[in-house]
């Protein structure tokens, strides 16, 4: 069953970068995650967001990039998706240090798988990219589901 | 950002998040001394840094890469602990000198006068 949801559509501007994190700090905060969870969703949808942004758009301006968030009875769901140029090889472009740009580390997406229980990237090229990551929640002893 | 040289040395006691917003002004304003001043040591206090990603670890990594060839480094102060964290998760503490304080990152390095 769907709890809740929220979408959050933005201008790829690297200002807004840090408006979807403080949406996932206040989400993460509301659903009881630890503080360290907190900071290590922040970091996740901060990758996705700026690899949206630099990555997708190529650093243009007068993008949209969609984050939509979805929380049900045990899991949060996050999927930042762009209608960028697409990822030509997903497998390479998720390696630890693949990375397209010397001065960035190819941490992306380590981060985020390693934040995230799942991570999965759907990407073609001239489409776009949706990333979706799913953080498990651990709400057993405050809310009884039955 | 607080901004001081002496001699060859730049410090910057950076504040707020370090990501691709703030990525690009981080990497001019040390590029800038290392260029035109002809800066050797950088010492980043992250004292009141909240928050680090890749891109933010980047800019970092990057100016390493410029300072060593030209004799140079860079030394990181005052690590909050979550940021830390991710520091070392990108591996960034095997390659680049973490030091408690600015006084202990002067120190090292100086040697006799």
């Amino acid at each position: 069953m769907k709890e809740n949801q929220l979408t959050l559509s933005f201008s790829s501007l690297a200002e807004n970068v840090g408006i979807a994190r403080m949406l996932i700090a206040s989400v993460g905060a509301q659903l009881d995650f630890p503080i360290n969870d907190i900071e290590e969703l922040k970091v996740a949808v901060s990758e996705a967001v700026s690899n949206a942004i630099i990555h997708g758009y190529r650093g243009r301006s007068g993008h949209v990039v969609l984050m939509e968030l979805e929380i049900d009875d045990d899991a949060l769901k996050i999927t930042v998706s762009d209608e960028g140029c697409g990822i030509p090889d997903v497998e390479q472009a998720m390696q630890p240090a693949y990375s397209t740009d010397p001065e960035r580390m190819g941490l992306g997406f380590v981060f985020m798988q390693s934040f995230m229980d799942e991570l999965n990237v759907d990407s073609t090229v001239n489409k776009g990219t949706t990333v979706s990551m799913v953080k498990q929640l651990n709400r057993s002893a405050s809310s009884p589901s039955s | 950002m607080e901004k001081n040289i002496e001699r060859q040395t730049l410090l910057l006691r950076l504040d707020g998040d370090l990501d691709m917003k703030t990525a690009e002004t981080l990497r001019q304003a040390i590029d800038n001394e290392i260029e035109r001043r002809k800066v050797r040591t950088v010492i980043l206090n992250l004292e009141k840094v909240q928050f680090i990603d890749s891109s933010g670890l980047g800019v970092i990594l990057g100016r390493y890469k410029k300072l060593v060839p030209l004799g140079g480094k860079i030394k990181i102060t005052n690590v909050p602990a979550h940021v830390f964290k991710i520091m070392e998760l990108s591996g960034l503490p095997k390659i680049i000198d973490f030091y408690q304080t600015e006084a202990a990152a002067r120190e090292e390095g100086r040697g006799a006068q």
